[in-house]
């Protein structure tokens, strides 16, 4: 679908440029966007790295699948989902999701569904650079909560 | 053929992102593949006979019968972290 970007890419992104893309049609009345980033925490461990691996080809394929499972629960119209690969450093953006409807409470949904199939169902791993060494983040029981609260 | 990708901890654990593996009777589904790679030694054996490990079948994310084909892309990995 046309209103659908999807773009996984090691360059970091500009806000203000991806909401210019979602602001295009006065049919919109809601546009809402999610940032996740790289935290200075996890699991009791000083981060200061994190290093993000896909699986090039199904990673597109399931964002565009899960995009299109958005629209068949909501009236959206503009989905625009960016995911970076390789190394982030403390603080830089890891992904943007951002969506666009006529009121705000499909807007808010489609995100939040988005983001939570994302983290559950897209092919990325992260390895965290921290304090005692590299480590590979492990899956979390509250992600696999969030998105079975969709189903 | 059977294209065999591994990706994460599965892939540095193994020391092998990806491999062939020739189409016979002995990999039919992604549970005989699995079966059949983990007889190669003993690091194999515990890398992908564990409980979490994930399985794709044409970058499809699947269960263990899945049926494979000739030329199948079949890709093992650990839960998903991205986000």
């Amino acid at each position: 679908m046309e209103n659908t970007h999807i773009l996984v890419q090691q360059a970091d992104f500009n806000v203000a440029d991806e909401y210019t893309q979602l602001n295009q049609d006065d049919s919109d009345g809601a546009i809402v966007t999610f940032v996740g980033k790289v935290r200075n925490r996890n699991e009791g461990n000083d981060v200061s790295q994190l290093t993000l691996e896909h699986y090039p080809g199904m990673t597109e394929k399931v964002l565009q699948e899960l995009a299109q499972e958005a629209r068949e629960r909501w009236p959206l119209n503009h989905i625009r989902i960016i995911h970076r690969v390789g190394t982030m450093n403390l603080g830089e953006q890891i992904v943007f999701i951002g969506v666009t409807s006529q009121h705000r409470q499909a807007a808010f949904d489609g995100c939040e569904f988005l983001i939570d199939f994302l983290k559950t169902k897209a092919p990325f791993w992260k390895l965290e650079t921290t304090d005692k060494g590299d480590k590979w983040v492990d899956a979390r029981e509250t992600d696999q909560h969030a998105t079975s609260l969709w189903q | 053929m059977i294209t065999v990708l591994f990706f994460a901890q599965v892939r540095e654990r193994l020391g092998c992102a990806q491999i062939e593996v020739p189409f016979n009777d002995e990999v039919t589904t992604a549970e005989s593949l699995r079966q059949h790679l983990a007889q190669r030694d003993e690091k194999w054996q515990q890398v992908l006979i564990a409980d979490k490990l994930l399985v794709a079948v044409d970058q499809t994310m699947c269960d263990w019968q899945t049926p494979l084909t000739d030329n199948s892309e079949v890709a093992f990995f650990p839960p998903v972290t991205g986000g």
